[in-house]
């Protein structure tokens, strides 16, 4: 077998570890730019779908734009992004900026639609029992709303933390680092054992990504919801039927 | 920012384009389809099987479409195949879901009645099974087809001879040239979104059961 022994051997070479192209570089900015992403995403899209799912203005609308979200070929949300960016910044306009942009655009939908489904699957006696003890608003919304539906908040957060690391990988076609590097690279230069080193790391990459996140989801579940096995499985709430996201 | 006039004198080039993504993405909807089909009566029939089938291809849906062209170039070279085997398992994972799905939607007293009525298990599935099943068997194939128009863009990166659209977001960024990678972009976006119209709309024509009665002729029954 000629590409496992080329894979080994391009994965086992020192030099591929080492210096600004080396593996631990290359994977340290694919989570950096997956990290960073995610966030402004986050920032961004829970507390909306929070302020929907507790007061239940907007769901159509909200629901409506997620699915649209959804079906947007990740590659050509970078495309439409880049002319814009290179107008603004010539040098990082075409590499980091876009990447970015469409990381944000395509991860706000399961985060936005799971945040809004959680709070508002929430028992409605559970929110009139505690409106009836005297809670504010804003104490429901923290003190019952959010913890009972973080399970499935989680799993938003999931599902969109699984699609940034996959997409990440195409702001390589556009020049930007992480390990999405190793496959253009690989084969623009017909190198075998980095194209498939490369496919290695990534899919490793991904996987863990899922596992990560998904232990985090089953830590965040509290014990009440968990023996009661309501949050343990708590998937993302398909829109559509179909997988959570579309791949990218 | 965006030259239309070097939109307006390739026009040619994108509609061929756009021809040649529209016939990437159908090869694999439509073997995608064939394949999950079956695989979706086995599971049916054969309940084990459907936790394997379906986290196989749970896995292989993480992996990102770029590394899965890659990952076939050293196997395949750049040939058809690199392109059309990794949007064809795609497919798989949402045509399985969904046509299982479909046929779980049956209820059980209708499959019963047509025991009752004597149909053979074929005959069952031919006129009862999948007529009931059609709705969520095209909600599939529309997730199918609009995220595989999304994914031919990307395999731009085996080269000129594919991507369709997409060539023009590679040919684009060589070149430093916003306007190109503008003009393979958009039209991407465009046709995804048309297609998926195509099928919401085909999906009424097959299925004039879901569709809320007519006033009209809710009272001209009465």
């Amino acid at each position: 077998m000629n590409l496992v022994t080329d894979t080994t051997a391009w994965l086992a070479d020192p030099r591929h570890w080492q210096g600004s192209s080396g593996i631990p570089i290359r994977l340290l900015e694919h989570i950096a730019l997956s990290g960073v992403s995610l966030l402004i995403a986050a920032i961004i899209a829970l507390p909306v779908g929070l302020w929907i799912g507790h007061t239940g203005r907007g769901a159509t609308l909200a629901v409506n734009l997620a699915n649209l979200g959804r079906a947007l070929p990740s590659l050509a949300v970078i495309g439409l992004i880049v002319p814009v960016t290179a107008a603004i910044d010539p040098q990082l306009g075409f590499k980091v900026y876009p990447t970015v942009i469409a990381l944000v655009v395509l991860a706000a939908p399961p985060l936005l639609v799971n945040a809004y489904a959680g709070v508002s699957g929430v028992d409605r006696d559970l929110v009139e029992a505690a409106r009836a003890m005297g809670m504010r608003e804003r104490q429901i919304l923290w003190g019952v709303e959010i913890p009972v539906a973080l399970p499935v908040i989680a799993a938003g957060v999931r599902s969109a933390a699984v699609q940034i690391v996959a997409t990440a990988t195409l702001g390589a076609i556009f020049g930007g680092g992480g390990l999405g590097r190793y496959l253009v690279e690989g084969i623009a230069q017909n190198d075998d054992g980095k194209i498939f080193g490369g496919v290695v790391l990534i899919a490793v990459l991904a996987l863990s990504t899922e596992l990560v996140f998904s232990i985090i989801q089953r830590r965040l579940t509290s014990a009440g919801l968990r023996r009661e096995g309501a949050g343990a499985d708590a998937k993302v709430l398909p829109v559509l039927e179909g997988p959570d996201a579309t791949p990218a | 920012m965006i030259r239309w006039d070097w939109i307006a004198d390739h026009l040619d080039d994108l509609a061929g384009r756009a021809g040649q993504h529209l016939y990437l993405a159908a090869i694999a909807v439509t073997v995608g389809f064939v394949i999950s089909f079956a695989l979706a009566i086995v599971s049916i029939r054969q309940r084990r099987l459907y936790a394997p089938i379906s986290s196989v291809s749970g896995i292989l849906y993480t992996v990102p479409s770029l590394a899965l062209f890659a990952a076939l170039v050293p196997i395949t070279g750049l040939s058809v195949l690199t392109a059309e085997v990794p949007l064809t398992i795609y497919t798989i994972l949402i045509y399985v879901r969904n046509i299982v799905a479909g046929f779980d939607s049956v209820p059980a007293d209708v499959l019963e009645a047509a025991d009752g009525m004597g149909y053979r298990s074929f005959e069952r599935l031919l006129r009862v099974e999948i007529p009931l099943a059609i709705p969520l068997i095209v909600a599939g194939i529309r997730l199918a087809s609009v995220s595989t128009i999304g994914l031919v863009t990307v395999s731009g990166i085996l080269g000129d001879r594919f991507g369709g659209l997409g060539f023009f977001i590679f040919e684009g960024y060589r070149r430093s040239f916003p306007t190109e990678i503008f003009a393979g972009a958009l039209p991407s976006v465009l046709l995804a979104v048309a297609v998926d119209l195509v099928l919401v709309a085909a999906q009424r024509r097959l299925t004039p059961w879901t569709r809320p009665p007519r006033l009209e002729r809710v009272q001209a029954a009465a």
